[in-house]
Protein backbone atom coordinates (compact mmCIF):
# COMPACT_ATOMS: atom_id res chain seq x y z
CA UNK A 1 0.00 0.00 0.00
CA UNK A 2 1.16 2.79 -1.02
CA UNK A 3 1.18 6.49 0.75
CA UNK A 4 -2.05 8.28 1.34
CA UNK A 5 -2.86 11.92 1.85
CA UNK A 6 -5.33 11.69 5.34
CA UNK A 7 -6.44 14.19 8.32
CA UNK A 8 -4.53 12.73 11.75
CA UNK A 9 -8.07 12.32 12.77
CA UNK A 10 -9.09 9.77 10.21
CA UNK A 11 -4.91 8.35 10.21
CA UNK A 12 -6.13 7.71 14.03
CA UNK A 13 -9.32 5.99 13.35
CA UNK A 14 -7.46 3.60 10.08
CA UNK A 15 -4.70 3.19 12.29
CA UNK A 16 -6.91 1.84 14.99
CA UNK A 17 -8.92 -0.48 12.63
CA UNK A 18 -5.33 -1.59 11.57
CA UNK A 19 -4.88 -2.24 15.38
CA UNK A 20 -7.55 -4.78 15.50
CA UNK A 21 -9.79 -2.47 16.93
CA UNK A 22 -13.41 -2.08 15.57
CA UNK A 23 -15.00 -1.05 18.55
CA UNK A 24 -15.85 2.41 19.27
CA UNK A 25 -17.88 4.47 21.08
CA UNK A 26 -17.64 8.36 20.31
CA UNK A 27 -19.33 11.70 21.26
CA UNK A 28 -18.46 14.43 18.53
CA UNK A 29 -16.16 17.69 20.15
CA UNK A 30 -13.93 20.04 17.73
CA UNK A 31 -11.21 19.54 16.80
CA UNK A 32 -11.65 15.77 16.79
CA UNK A 33 -15.29 14.91 15.48
CA UNK A 34 -13.36 13.78 12.00
CA UNK A 35 -12.47 10.74 14.02
CA UNK A 36 -15.91 10.07 15.00
CA UNK A 37 -16.69 10.40 11.29
CA UNK A 38 -14.23 8.40 10.29
CA UNK A 39 -15.19 5.31 12.44
CA UNK A 40 -19.22 5.60 11.68
CA UNK A 41 -17.99 5.01 8.10
CA UNK A 42 -15.31 2.67 8.54
CA UNK A 43 -16.39 0.17 11.54
CA UNK A 44 -19.27 -1.34 9.60
CA UNK A 45 -17.16 -2.34 6.40
CA UNK A 46 -15.19 -4.24 9.09
CA UNK A 47 -17.69 -5.86 10.68
CA UNK A 48 -17.39 -3.79 13.69
CA UNK A 49 -19.37 -1.69 15.77
CA UNK A 50 -19.51 2.04 15.79
CA UNK A 51 -22.02 3.64 18.27
CA UNK A 52 -22.67 7.13 18.80
CA UNK A 53 -23.54 7.80 22.52
CA UNK A 54 -25.64 10.33 24.29
CA UNK A 55 -22.88 11.87 26.18
CA UNK A 56 -18.71 12.06 26.86
CA UNK A 57 -19.56 9.77 30.32
CA UNK A 58 -21.80 7.10 28.21
CA UNK A 59 -19.03 6.54 25.89
CA UNK A 60 -16.34 5.71 28.30
CA UNK A 61 -18.85 3.73 30.42
CA UNK A 62 -19.57 2.09 27.43
CA UNK A 63 -15.90 1.22 26.82
CA UNK A 64 -16.07 -0.33 29.95
CA UNK A 65 -18.63 -3.00 29.10
CA UNK A 66 -16.56 -3.89 25.64
CA UNK A 67 -13.34 -3.89 27.65
CA UNK A 68 -14.23 -6.39 30.07
CA UNK A 69 -15.81 -8.45 27.21
CA UNK A 70 -12.14 -8.74 25.93
CA UNK A 71 -12.22 -6.59 22.83
CA UNK A 72 -9.87 -4.04 21.59
CA UNK A 73 -11.66 -0.81 22.00
CA UNK A 74 -11.46 3.31 21.70
CA UNK A 75 -13.27 6.22 22.21
CA UNK A 76 -12.11 10.15 21.79
CA UNK A 77 -12.59 13.44 22.90
CA UNK A 78 -11.10 16.62 23.45
CA UNK A 79 -10.46 18.94 26.37
CA UNK A 80 -13.59 19.65 27.87
CA UNK A 81 -15.60 16.41 26.89
CA UNK A 82 -12.07 14.41 28.28
CA UNK A 83 -12.85 15.91 31.08
CA UNK A 84 -15.91 14.67 31.18
CA UNK A 85 -14.34 10.92 31.22
CA UNK A 86 -12.19 10.83 34.36
CA UNK A 87 -14.54 8.66 36.04
CA UNK A 88 -14.74 5.89 33.67
CA UNK A 89 -11.45 6.25 33.27
CA UNK A 90 -10.59 5.95 36.91
CA UNK A 91 -12.61 3.25 37.15
CA UNK A 92 -10.86 1.14 33.85
CA UNK A 93 -7.69 1.78 35.72
CA UNK A 94 -9.05 0.11 39.02
CA UNK A 95 -11.06 -2.77 37.14
CA UNK A 96 -7.78 -2.98 35.15
CA UNK A 97 -9.09 -2.73 32.04
CA UNK A 98 -7.48 -2.13 28.78
CA UNK A 99 -8.55 0.38 26.14
CA UNK A 100 -7.64 3.11 24.49
CA UNK A 101 -8.70 7.04 25.18
CA UNK A 102 -7.70 9.50 22.61
CA UNK A 103 -7.53 13.58 23.43
CA UNK A 104 -6.95 15.84 20.74
CA UNK A 105 -6.39 18.59 23.17
CA UNK A 106 -7.69 22.12 22.88
CA UNK A 107 -7.28 25.41 24.60
CA UNK A 108 -8.99 25.66 28.24
CA UNK A 109 -9.65 26.05 31.01
CA UNK A 110 -13.67 25.56 30.98
CA UNK A 111 -15.02 25.19 27.76
CA UNK A 112 -11.98 27.32 26.31
CA UNK A 113 -11.47 27.80 22.75
CA UNK A 114 -10.84 24.93 19.87
CA UNK A 115 -7.67 26.08 18.76
CA UNK A 116 -4.58 23.17 19.48
CA UNK A 117 -3.09 23.27 23.03
CA UNK A 118 -1.26 21.01 25.60
CA UNK A 119 -3.00 22.29 28.63
CA UNK A 120 -4.24 18.87 29.52
CA UNK A 121 -0.91 17.83 30.54
CA UNK A 122 -1.21 17.09 34.25
CA UNK A 123 -4.89 15.58 33.97
CA UNK A 124 -3.50 13.08 31.69
CA UNK A 125 0.28 11.93 33.50
CA UNK A 126 -0.63 12.14 36.61
CA UNK A 127 -3.98 10.14 37.06
CA UNK A 128 -6.26 12.45 36.24
CA UNK A 129 -9.50 11.02 37.67
CA UNK A 130 -9.37 10.41 41.27
CA UNK A 131 -7.55 7.18 43.33
CA UNK A 132 -3.76 6.08 43.07
CA UNK A 133 -3.22 5.22 39.27
CA UNK A 134 -1.59 6.27 36.18
CA UNK A 135 -2.24 5.78 32.51
CA UNK A 136 0.29 5.11 30.14
CA UNK A 137 0.31 8.12 27.99
CA UNK A 138 2.04 8.49 23.97
CA UNK A 139 2.18 11.94 22.14
CA UNK A 140 2.70 11.43 18.42
CA UNK A 141 4.58 14.87 16.80
CA UNK A 142 3.49 13.84 12.90
CA UNK A 143 1.03 11.44 11.10
CA UNK A 144 3.03 9.20 10.06
CA UNK A 145 4.26 8.57 14.02
CA UNK A 146 0.52 8.11 14.92
CA UNK A 147 0.03 5.09 13.32
CA UNK A 148 2.71 3.40 14.76
CA UNK A 149 1.60 4.50 18.30
CA UNK A 150 -1.63 4.20 18.51
CA UNK A 151 -0.61 0.36 17.73
CA UNK A 152 1.32 0.53 20.75
CA UNK A 153 -1.31 2.13 22.73
CA UNK A 154 -3.35 -1.06 21.90
CA UNK A 155 -0.42 -3.43 22.84
CA UNK A 156 0.39 -1.66 26.20
CA UNK A 157 -3.34 -1.66 26.83
CA UNK A 158 -3.39 -5.24 26.46
CA UNK A 159 0.13 -6.14 27.54
CA UNK A 160 -0.62 -4.42 31.05
CA UNK A 161 -4.14 -4.46 31.16
CA UNK A 162 -4.38 -0.58 31.54
CA UNK A 163 -5.98 2.07 30.28
CA UNK A 164 -3.81 4.56 27.64
CA UNK A 165 -4.26 7.52 26.17
CA UNK A 166 -3.24 8.64 22.96
CA UNK A 167 -2.47 12.54 22.88
CA UNK A 168 -2.82 15.09 20.37
CA UNK A 169 -3.68 18.76 19.37
CA UNK A 170 -5.86 20.19 17.53
CA UNK A 171 -3.15 20.96 14.90
CA UNK A 172 -2.44 17.09 14.69
CA UNK A 173 -6.44 16.11 14.37
CA UNK A 174 -7.02 18.82 11.49
CA UNK A 175 -3.79 18.54 9.67
CA UNK A 176 -3.03 16.64 6.74
CA UNK A 177 0.31 14.55 5.59
CA UNK A 178 0.99 11.68 3.81
CA UNK A 179 1.13 8.65 5.94
CA UNK A 180 2.04 4.93 5.09
CA UNK A 181 0.29 1.61 6.52
CA UNK A 182 3.06 -0.64 6.11
CA UNK A 183 1.71 -3.97 5.79
CA UNK A 184 0.88 -4.96 9.25
CA UNK A 185 0.96 -8.88 10.26
CA UNK A 186 -2.46 -10.24 11.03
CA UNK A 187 -1.88 -10.09 14.62
CA UNK A 188 -2.11 -12.74 16.97
CA UNK A 189 -4.17 -11.55 20.28
CA UNK A 190 -3.56 -13.26 23.39
CA UNK A 191 -6.29 -14.54 24.58
CA UNK A 192 -7.71 -12.51 27.73
CA UNK A 193 -8.66 -15.30 29.92
CA UNK A 194 -10.00 -12.69 32.76
CA UNK A 195 -12.58 -11.22 30.00
CA UNK A 196 -16.48 -11.98 31.00
CA UNK A 197 -16.95 -13.15 27.25
CA UNK A 198 -19.29 -16.34 29.13
CA UNK A 199 -17.95 -19.15 31.08
CA UNK A 200 -19.73 -21.87 29.01
CA UNK A 201 -19.91 -23.32 32.75
CA UNK A 202 -16.28 -24.55 32.60
CA UNK A 203 -14.82 -22.75 35.44
CA UNK A 204 -16.51 -19.70 38.11
CA UNK A 205 -17.73 -16.37 37.39
CA UNK A 206 -15.59 -13.80 36.33
CA UNK A 207 -15.97 -10.57 38.03
CA UNK A 208 -14.70 -7.25 36.39
CA UNK A 209 -15.00 -4.42 38.93
CA UNK A 210 -12.98 -1.59 40.99
CA UNK A 211 -14.63 -2.10 44.11
CA UNK A 212 -13.45 -3.63 47.53
CA UNK A 213 -15.36 -3.04 50.22
CA UNK A 214 -12.56 -4.59 52.40
CA UNK A 215 -9.65 -1.93 53.35
CA UNK A 216 -6.65 -4.99 53.16
CA UNK A 217 -8.61 -6.18 49.51
CA UNK A 218 -7.93 -2.56 48.33
CA UNK A 219 -4.42 -2.07 49.49
CA UNK A 220 -3.40 -5.31 47.52
CA UNK A 221 -5.40 -3.97 44.35
CA UNK A 222 -3.36 -0.84 45.18
CA UNK A 223 -0.09 -2.49 45.19
CA UNK A 224 -0.91 -4.77 42.59
CA UNK A 225 -1.67 -1.50 40.14
CA UNK A 226 2.13 0.23 41.70
CA UNK A 227 3.64 -2.73 40.45
CA UNK A 228 2.38 -2.81 37.19
CA UNK A 229 3.12 0.94 36.90
CA UNK A 230 6.40 0.49 38.06
CA UNK A 231 7.25 -2.47 35.19
CA UNK A 232 5.71 0.18 33.01
CA UNK A 233 8.23 2.59 33.74
CA UNK A 234 10.59 -0.01 33.16
CA UNK A 235 10.03 -1.46 30.02
CA UNK A 236 7.93 1.79 27.70
CA UNK A 237 9.63 4.44 28.09
CA UNK A 238 9.59 6.25 24.48
CA UNK A 239 11.88 9.12 23.93
CA UNK A 240 13.56 10.42 20.89
CA UNK A 241 17.26 12.82 20.99
CA UNK A 242 17.93 15.16 17.86
CA UNK A 243 21.28 16.92 17.71
CA UNK A 244 22.25 15.95 20.93
CA UNK A 245 25.47 14.65 20.72
CA UNK A 246 27.40 18.41 20.84
CA UNK A 247 24.95 20.01 22.31
CA UNK A 248 25.39 22.65 24.82
CA UNK A 249 21.86 23.34 25.63
CA UNK A 250 18.88 21.31 25.06
CA UNK A 251 15.18 21.70 24.44
CA UNK A 252 12.41 19.70 25.78
CA UNK A 253 8.89 19.27 24.14
CA UNK A 254 6.45 16.93 22.66
CA UNK A 255 3.80 16.44 20.70
CA UNK A 256 3.33 18.97 17.51
CA UNK A 257 5.38 21.61 19.13
CA UNK A 258 8.62 19.89 18.64
CA UNK A 259 8.00 20.28 15.11
CA UNK A 260 7.91 24.25 15.42
CA UNK A 261 11.21 23.17 18.09
CA UNK A 262 12.99 21.18 15.57
CA UNK A 263 12.76 24.33 12.83
CA UNK A 264 13.78 26.53 15.41
CA UNK A 265 16.94 24.64 16.32
CA UNK A 266 18.03 23.99 12.80
CA UNK A 267 17.92 28.05 12.49
CA UNK A 268 20.35 28.46 15.65
CA UNK A 269 22.26 25.74 14.56
CA UNK A 270 22.90 27.91 11.12
CA UNK A 271 24.50 30.21 13.63
CA UNK A 272 26.38 28.18 15.43
CA UNK A 273 24.61 27.57 18.64
CA UNK A 274 25.38 23.90 19.33
CA UNK A 275 21.44 23.06 20.29
CA UNK A 276 19.37 19.50 21.01
CA UNK A 277 16.10 18.28 20.91
CA UNK A 278 14.67 16.02 23.90
CA UNK A 279 11.33 14.73 22.22
CA UNK A 280 9.68 12.63 24.99
CA UNK A 281 7.11 9.93 23.17
CA UNK A 282 5.42 8.58 26.40
CA UNK A 283 4.69 11.33 28.98
CA UNK A 284 4.06 8.87 31.38
CA UNK A 285 6.11 7.29 31.96
CA UNK A 286 8.34 10.33 31.35
CA UNK A 287 11.96 9.79 30.01
CA UNK A 288 13.52 11.25 33.23
CA UNK A 289 16.97 9.46 33.31
CA UNK A 290 17.62 10.48 29.89
CA UNK A 291 16.78 14.19 30.94
CA UNK A 292 18.88 13.03 34.19
CA UNK A 293 21.69 12.24 32.78
CA UNK A 294 22.02 14.87 29.78
CA UNK A 295 21.57 17.50 32.66
CA UNK A 296 24.99 16.68 33.75
CA UNK A 297 26.50 18.07 30.20
CA UNK A 298 24.78 20.79 29.33
CA UNK A 299 25.04 24.45 30.16
CA UNK A 300 20.95 24.53 30.26
CA UNK A 301 17.46 23.47 29.34
CA UNK A 302 14.34 25.46 28.07
CA UNK A 303 10.87 23.33 28.03
CA UNK A 304 8.72 24.59 25.31
CA UNK A 305 5.07 23.80 25.69
CA UNK A 306 1.31 24.76 24.70
CA UNK A 307 0.43 25.62 27.94
CA UNK A 308 1.20 28.09 31.08
CA UNK A 309 4.32 25.62 31.97
CA UNK A 310 3.34 21.87 32.82
CA UNK A 311 5.85 19.03 31.48
CA UNK A 312 8.57 21.40 32.95
CA UNK A 313 7.86 20.62 36.06
CA UNK A 314 8.43 16.93 35.04
CA UNK A 315 11.97 18.14 33.79
CA UNK A 316 12.54 20.07 37.10
CA UNK A 317 11.84 17.25 39.31
CA UNK A 318 14.02 14.92 36.05
CA UNK A 319 16.84 17.50 36.40
CA UNK A 320 16.63 18.00 40.27
CA UNK A 321 18.86 21.37 39.89
CA UNK A 322 21.50 19.96 38.27
CA UNK A 323 21.20 22.37 35.11
CA UNK A 324 19.11 25.76 34.67
CA UNK A 325 15.81 25.32 33.95
CA UNK A 326 14.17 27.72 31.63
CA UNK A 327 10.13 27.87 30.03
CA UNK A 328 8.65 29.00 27.23
CA UNK A 329 4.94 28.53 26.32
CA UNK A 330 1.94 30.14 24.82
CA UNK A 331 -1.67 29.61 25.93
CA UNK A 332 -5.51 29.70 24.74
CA UNK A 333 -4.87 27.82 21.73
CA UNK A 334 -1.96 30.07 20.21
CA UNK A 335 1.10 28.32 18.47
CA UNK A 336 4.24 29.11 19.46
CA UNK A 337 5.80 30.36 16.18
CA UNK A 338 9.27 29.46 14.94
CA UNK A 339 10.34 32.43 15.39
CA UNK A 340 9.59 33.02 19.01
CA UNK A 341 11.34 29.59 19.72
CA UNK A 342 14.22 30.78 18.11
CA UNK A 343 14.51 34.24 20.48
CA UNK A 344 13.81 32.02 23.38
CA UNK A 345 16.91 29.69 22.72
CA UNK A 346 18.76 32.60 21.81
CA UNK A 347 18.75 33.60 25.44
CA UNK A 348 19.41 30.61 26.49
CA UNK A 349 23.28 30.83 25.39
CA UNK A 350 23.36 33.92 27.29
CA UNK A 351 22.39 32.24 30.73
CA UNK A 352 19.19 33.99 30.80
CA UNK A 353 16.62 31.37 32.77
CA UNK A 354 13.00 32.43 32.65
CA UNK B 1 13.54 23.57 -3.24
CA UNK B 2 10.90 24.50 -0.47
CA UNK B 3 7.54 26.39 -0.86
CA UNK B 4 5.90 27.53 2.75
CA UNK B 5 2.27 28.66 0.61
CA UNK B 6 -0.68 30.58 2.59
CA UNK B 7 -3.55 30.41 0.38
CA UNK B 8 -6.33 32.62 1.95
CA UNK B 9 -10.09 33.57 0.81
CA UNK B 10 -13.52 33.51 1.87
CA UNK B 11 -15.02 30.37 2.78
CA UNK B 12 -16.74 28.58 -0.69
CA UNK B 13 -13.67 29.93 -3.00
CA UNK B 14 -11.87 26.53 -2.85
CA UNK B 15 -9.23 27.62 -0.35
CA UNK B 16 -8.99 24.43 1.60
CA UNK B 17 -9.81 22.44 -2.12
CA UNK B 18 -6.68 24.18 -3.95
CA UNK B 19 -4.30 23.42 -0.62
CA UNK B 20 -5.34 19.43 -0.99
CA UNK B 21 -4.70 19.30 -4.46
CA UNK B 22 -1.13 21.09 -4.41
CA UNK B 23 -0.51 18.47 -1.23
CA UNK B 24 -1.90 15.62 -3.29
CA UNK B 25 0.35 16.79 -6.36
CA UNK B 26 3.25 16.88 -3.54
CA UNK B 27 2.94 13.65 -2.24
CA UNK B 28 2.46 12.17 -5.50
CA UNK B 29 5.81 13.78 -6.67
CA UNK B 30 7.57 11.90 -3.73
CA UNK B 31 8.08 15.54 -1.76
CA UNK B 32 7.90 15.71 1.64
CA UNK B 33 4.26 17.80 2.64
CA UNK B 34 1.76 18.98 4.89
CA UNK B 35 -1.17 20.43 5.01
CA UNK B 36 -2.53 22.99 7.84
CA UNK B 37 -6.05 24.12 7.68
CA UNK B 38 -7.56 27.47 10.21
CA UNK B 39 -10.39 25.50 11.45
CA UNK B 40 -10.98 27.91 14.19
CA UNK B 41 -13.33 31.35 14.88
CA UNK B 42 -11.98 32.97 11.44
CA UNK B 43 -13.61 30.36 9.21
CA UNK B 44 -17.02 31.48 10.63
CA UNK B 45 -16.18 34.96 9.89
CA UNK B 46 -16.35 34.14 6.15
CA UNK B 47 -12.49 33.92 5.80
CA UNK B 48 -10.50 30.88 5.69
CA UNK B 49 -6.75 29.94 4.93
CA UNK B 50 -4.99 26.69 4.81
CA UNK B 51 -0.91 26.47 5.35
CA UNK B 52 0.68 24.02 2.70
CA UNK B 53 4.49 22.92 3.09
CA UNK B 54 6.28 21.20 0.29
CA UNK B 55 9.61 20.24 0.77
CA UNK B 56 12.32 18.20 -1.46
CA UNK B 57 13.65 17.43 2.20
CA UNK B 58 12.05 16.65 5.54
CA UNK B 59 11.14 19.53 7.32
CA UNK B 60 10.02 20.65 11.18
CA UNK B 61 6.86 23.06 11.35
CA UNK B 62 3.34 22.34 9.67
CA UNK B 63 3.01 26.15 11.04
CA UNK B 64 3.99 29.48 8.44
CA UNK B 65 5.14 32.50 10.01
CA UNK B 66 6.36 33.90 6.96
CA UNK B 67 5.06 32.55 3.99
CA UNK B 68 7.79 32.59 1.08
CA UNK B 69 4.37 32.50 -1.30
CA UNK B 70 1.05 33.72 -0.74
CA UNK B 71 -2.25 33.29 -2.90
CA UNK B 72 -4.87 36.14 -2.12
CA UNK B 73 -8.35 35.54 -2.82
CA UNK B 74 -10.22 38.48 -1.38
CA UNK B 75 -9.20 41.90 0.28
CA UNK B 76 -9.06 41.03 4.01
CA UNK B 77 -6.83 38.04 3.10
CA UNK B 78 -4.33 39.98 1.38
CA UNK B 79 -4.34 42.36 4.08
CA UNK B 80 -4.27 39.89 7.00
CA UNK B 81 -1.60 38.39 5.22
CA UNK B 82 0.54 40.76 3.24
CA UNK B 83 3.00 41.78 6.11
CA UNK B 84 3.97 38.54 6.87
CA UNK B 85 5.61 37.43 3.32
CA UNK B 86 8.87 36.83 3.63
CA UNK B 87 11.25 39.18 1.63
CA UNK B 88 11.79 38.53 -1.99
CA UNK B 89 8.72 36.30 -1.67
CA UNK B 90 5.53 36.31 -4.00
CA UNK B 91 2.00 36.70 -3.84
CA UNK B 92 -0.60 35.61 -6.20
CA UNK B 93 -3.78 37.57 -6.44
CA UNK B 94 -7.05 36.70 -7.89
CA UNK B 95 -7.24 40.18 -9.62
CA UNK B 96 -10.82 40.52 -10.30
CA UNK B 97 -11.72 40.39 -6.35
CA UNK B 98 -8.28 42.16 -4.78
CA UNK B 99 -8.29 45.72 -5.20
CA UNK B 100 -6.13 46.96 -2.38
CA UNK B 101 -2.51 47.03 -3.10
CA UNK B 102 0.64 46.27 -2.21
CA UNK B 103 3.24 48.87 -0.85
CA UNK B 104 6.02 46.70 -0.23
CA UNK B 105 8.98 46.86 -2.57
CA UNK B 106 10.61 42.98 -1.07
CA UNK B 107 8.56 41.15 -2.68
CA UNK B 108 6.94 40.30 -6.10
CA UNK B 109 3.32 40.81 -6.59
CA UNK B 110 1.26 38.60 -9.63
CA UNK B 111 -2.33 39.73 -11.12
CA UNK B 112 -4.47 36.94 -12.06
CA UNK B 113 -7.19 37.76 -13.44
CA UNK B 114 -8.86 34.48 -12.24
CA UNK B 115 -12.36 35.34 -12.79
CA UNK B 116 -12.35 36.68 -15.46
CA UNK B 117 -10.69 33.58 -17.14
CA UNK B 118 -12.51 31.26 -15.83
CA UNK B 119 -15.65 32.85 -16.82
CA UNK B 120 -14.50 33.00 -20.34
CA UNK B 121 -14.10 29.15 -19.68
CA UNK B 122 -17.75 28.90 -18.83
CA UNK B 123 -16.65 27.69 -15.91
CA UNK B 124 -16.49 29.81 -12.80
CA UNK B 125 -15.06 27.07 -10.17
CA UNK B 126 -11.75 26.60 -12.45
CA UNK B 127 -10.72 30.32 -11.04
CA UNK B 128 -8.31 28.78 -8.35
CA UNK B 129 -7.15 26.23 -10.72
CA UNK B 130 -6.30 29.26 -12.92
CA UNK B 131 -4.27 30.49 -10.12
CA UNK B 132 -2.76 27.07 -9.23
CA UNK B 133 -1.24 27.71 -12.96
CA UNK B 134 0.80 30.52 -12.50
CA UNK B 135 1.62 29.35 -8.66
CA UNK B 136 3.18 26.11 -10.24
CA UNK B 137 4.89 27.41 -13.04
CA UNK B 138 6.30 30.81 -11.97
CA UNK B 139 7.77 28.28 -8.58
CA UNK B 140 8.74 25.34 -10.04
CA UNK B 141 7.26 23.43 -7.57
CA UNK B 142 4.87 21.47 -8.82
CA UNK B 143 4.12 19.46 -12.80
CA UNK B 144 0.87 20.54 -14.06
CA UNK B 145 0.76 17.11 -14.86
CA UNK B 146 0.47 16.05 -11.35
CA UNK B 147 -1.77 18.86 -10.47
CA UNK B 148 -4.07 17.52 -12.60
CA UNK B 149 -3.97 13.81 -11.73
CA UNK B 150 -4.54 14.89 -8.09
CA UNK B 151 -7.64 16.60 -9.50
CA UNK B 152 -8.83 13.68 -11.25
CA UNK B 153 -8.00 11.68 -8.01
CA UNK B 154 -10.10 14.00 -5.78
CA UNK B 155 -12.69 15.10 -8.37
CA UNK B 156 -13.53 10.93 -8.77
CA UNK B 157 -15.16 9.46 -11.90
CA UNK B 158 -18.16 10.94 -11.59
CA UNK B 159 -17.03 14.57 -12.50
CA UNK B 160 -14.09 13.37 -14.52
CA UNK B 161 -15.73 15.42 -17.25
CA UNK B 162 -14.65 18.44 -15.88
CA UNK B 163 -11.05 17.45 -16.04
CA UNK B 164 -10.86 19.18 -19.55
CA UNK B 165 -11.58 22.67 -18.64
CA UNK B 166 -9.37 22.16 -15.41
CA UNK B 167 -6.73 21.47 -18.05
CA UNK B 168 -7.46 24.78 -19.72
CA UNK B 169 -7.69 26.90 -16.89
CA UNK B 170 -4.15 25.97 -15.50
CA UNK B 171 -2.78 26.52 -18.59
CA UNK B 172 -3.93 29.62 -18.69
CA UNK B 173 -2.76 30.33 -15.75
CA UNK B 174 0.74 29.33 -16.96
CA UNK B 175 0.09 31.89 -20.00
CA UNK B 176 -0.52 34.66 -18.27
CA UNK B 177 2.77 34.08 -15.88
CA UNK B 178 4.44 33.67 -18.46
CA UNK B 179 3.99 36.50 -20.82
CA UNK B 180 3.94 38.50 -17.75
CA UNK B 181 7.29 37.74 -16.64
CA UNK B 182 8.49 37.99 -20.52
CA UNK B 183 7.17 41.53 -20.26
CA UNK B 184 9.22 42.54 -17.25
CA UNK B 185 12.26 40.55 -19.16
Amino acid sequence: MGKVLMKGNEVIGEAAIHAGCVYFFGYPITPQSELVAYMAKRLPEVNGLFLQAESEVAAINMVYGAASAGVRVMTSSSSPGFSLKQEGISYLAGAELPAVIVNIGRGGPGLGNIQPAQSDYFQVTKGGGHGDYYTPVLAPSTLQEIIELTSEAFRIADDYRTPVILLGDGMLGQMMEPVEFRDIKEKEFKEKEWATSGTEGDGPPRVITSLDLSDIKLEERNNRLQEKYSKIKKQEIKVESLYTEDAEHIVIAYGTVARMVQSAIEKAREEGMKIGLIRPVTLWPFPSEVISRISEDVKGILAVEMSAGQMVEDVRLAVEGKTPVSFYGRTGGVIPSVEEIYEAIKKLGKGVTA
Amino acid sequence: MKQELIIAGFGGQGVMSMGQLLAYAAMKEGKEVSWLPSYGPEQRGGTANVSVVISDSKFGSPVIDRPTSLIALNNPSFQKFEPSVKEGGEIFINEDLVTVQSGRKDITVHLIPALTVANELNEQRTAGMVILGAFITKTGILKAESLLSALTYLLGTKKDHLIPVNRQAILRGEKIIRKALSSIN
